[in-house]
């Protein structure tokens, strides 16, 4: 299942990413909300990379900010690459939507009052771009009645193959799925992470953003784990199969937390962006927390992979 | 709708004949009400002081003074179910045949303005949607603002001033040349005077729509499938075609059609202003003059219109929108 190719460059590769939202608090008092901070992900080709973190911390946003859509009162500060070569705005503009695809994670992303067939081909209706839509929907098994159907006619089975098929009738080399599986059934959920799966076996490099630590080890090659909106550790999947080889105190606990291995909890939350801790994010809940902690973490390198916690070994 | 026609269709008739009833009852208890004394009013105190009682009398039977309100209003709603709306007091003219041509001269005027503020509004609001924030939306909305805020027979009197008076370029009243034969008048003649009012009009009513488009184009900016749509690389004509314009439009038609009604309010100002011999003058005249005949058939008319208007937007909307035309919502 791992075909971990570390001879490749990385085709996405982001560091110091720093999300800012600007918020008018009572009267004109401004805000900054740095609701991303210090993010670094990188994925190669044939390769897919899972973002792990709970809710609030900021998984989303960073598929907004890679394809350039955060919202007006939201600022960005990164050091993207792509191929190689720098990724900035305009170069996001220019591959977005074709070697850039973001699969997003319902219908509400889908025009209402658009037949699924127009909305997949976004416009275009040259022969090679419906030949390519038929290939697909054989693919997946749909229906080429779904074609000439509303978002609102689908059925839950369908609409994740739908959204996926967007994705395909472009060219991607690299795919971000925001949370591709919420609400469905285990079986289900497996099956809409084969696709991204298969995609990456096909050369691209695919980025998938969830919550559930389970599926993501099943289907990625790579774990990247995110807390409060900063990355603190990058793992491979075998790292999960023995907690010793784990290296952040937060990832153990996610660890932990896993049925199979005894679905214990830690006490208390992620820390609210406006009140965070002074150093390390996970420090309060932290069990083996000490004085370097509060002292700014480093993200570094450590046995393959990389953790921002001093006192990992 | 299918299979469920028959049963949309005898709701709808249900629901217009008890609108119908309601204002026309409503309609006659406030002129029974209103203290405008009939023969005062349209004959003058000078001249009812050198009348004899039986004149009098005789008048206060033709304006119906001393008539028991319930039994009237039972005389006048047996006679409109037979068709019959009774004769004007004031034109000394069929019902029917004054509401003709007074209807004839509001409809142009009324239809041009709904069509202008309707196709106009709707673009105004989607380009300051769409460029929320920037200068060209500060404008489009000031200027909707500004409008909405603006009393409709004051800006009447204004453009009657400037291009009526100053610039000459309009007449300043009526809807047909003084001193021309009724025969005379071309078709040119009049809608050169239906011009202006129905320009006021259609500026006045330019505002609602393009500040109601404006609010649905800035929620459809922020929903997910434009954001989406940006993702996979649509922008500038292509995101407003395919994505913005028809998501706009729905709410668009349902808001104009149930402005009718507004037309309606507004035309009746104008026409005053302009010295328009329309629907709106008629009623203004009828309620004044207590005709009574008249101003009931204006009004139960009036009323059927504006039930028709907000039908026909239920209607296209069940046509156009997929979710209500599969029947799912």
């Amino acid at each position: 299942m791992v075909k971990y190719n570390d001879k490749n460059a990385p085709l996405l590769k982001i560091n110091n990413m720093t999300v800012t939202f600007t918020q008018y608090d009572r009267g004109l008092k401004k805000t900054e909300l740095p609701v991303i901070r210090d993010l670094a992900v990188e994925v190669r080709p044939g390769e897919t990379v899972a973002v792990i973190g709970s809710s609030g911390s900021g998984k989303s946003l960073l598929a907004h900010a890679v394809m350039g859509v955060l919202p007006y009162n939201a600022e960005m500060k990164a050091d993207m690459t792509y191929d190689g070569e720098l990724l900035d705005k305009k170069r996001i503009e220019m591959l977005r939507g074709n070697e850039m695809v973001m699969v997003p994670q319902s219908l509400s992303f889908l025009n209402p009052l658009m037949k699924i067939g127009q909305q997949i081909k976004k416009g275009r209706n040259d022969n090679e771009t419906n030949k390519r839509l038929n290939n697909i929907f054989e693919q997946f098994e749909l229906d080429k009645k779904v074609m000439n159907m509303y978002p609102f006619e689908l059925s839950g089975g369908m609409n994740r193959r739908v959204l996926v098929s967007t994705a395909l009738i472009e060219h991607p080399r690299l795919v971000i799925a925001d949370e591709p599986t919420p609400g469905l059934d285990p079986a289900m959920a497996k099956r809409a992470m084969s696709h991204f799966r298969d995609m990456a076996n096909n050369g691209a490099a695919v980025l998938v953003i969830t919550h559930d630590l389970e599926l993501a080890l099943e289907t990625a090659d790579r774990v990247s784990v995110f807390y409060s909106g900063t990355t603190i550790e990058d793992a491979s999947v075998k790292d999960f199969e023995k907690e010793e080889y784990l290296r952040h105190p937060y990832t153990k606990a996610l660890w932990h937390a896993m049925p199979r291995n005894g679905f214990k909890f830690i006490s208390g939350n992620q820390s609210y962006v406006k009140n965070l801790p002074k150093g390390c994010v996970f420090s309060p809940r932290c069990p083996f927390k000490t004085k370097e902690c509060e002292l700014t973490q480093e993200y570094r390198s450590l046995r393959g992979g990389k953790v921002r916690c001093v006192n990992a070994k | 709708m299918n299979g469920k026609l028959p049963v949309f269709i005898i709701k709808n008739i249900i629901r217009i004949i008890l609108l119908v009833i309601c204002v026309s009852i409503i309609t006659f208890m406030l002129m029974k009400m209103s203290p405008v004394d009939p023969l005062q009013q349209n004959i003058g105190q000078a001249a009812l002081g050198g009348m004899s009682e039986e004149q009098i009398a005789k008048l206060q039977e033709y304006w119906g003074v001393n008539k028991e309100p319930a039994e009237q209003f039972l005389s006048w709603a047996g006679d409109f179910l037979k068709g019959d709306m009774g004769t004007s007091l004031l034109y000394r003219q069929p019902v029917g045949e004054v509401v003709a041509v007074k209807f004839g001269n509001s409809l142009f005027i009324m239809i041009a303005a709904w069509i202008i503020s309707g196709v106009m509004g709707f673009f105004l609001g989607i380009i300051s949607g769409m460029n929320r924030g920037k200068f060209i939306d500060k404008l489009i909305r000031g200027y909707c603002l500004v409008i909405s805020s603006t009393p409709a027979f004051w800006l009447a009197l204004l453009f009657l001033m400037i291009f009526g008076v100053w610039l000459g370029w309009f007449p300043i009243g009526l809807s047909v040349p003084i001193g021309v034969e009724a025969g005379g008048v071309t078709f040119l003649d009049r809608l050169y005077h239906a011009f202006l009012p129905a320009l006021t009009l259609s500026f006045l009513g330019v505002s609602n729509v393009a500040l109601h488009t404006r609010e649905k184009t800035i929620d459809i900016m922020e929903s997910d499938y434009i954001l989406f749509a940006k993702m996979r690389g649509e922008k500038g004509f292509s995101l407003f075609s395919r994505h913005v314009f028809r998501n706009a439009l729905l709410p668009a038609i349902i808001l104009h059609f149930a402005v009718i009604s507004e037309i309606f309010g507004g035309s009746i100002l104008i026409e005053q202003v302009f010295s328009y011999p329309g629907m709106g003058q008629a009623v203004v005249a009828a309620g004044l003059g207590s005709d009574l005949p008249l101003l009931m058939a204006i009004t139960v008319i009036s009323s059927v219109i504006v039930f028709a208007g907000n039908l026909t937007a239920d209607i296209i909307v069940s046509i156009i929108d997929p979710r209500i035309r599969k029947g799912r919502i």
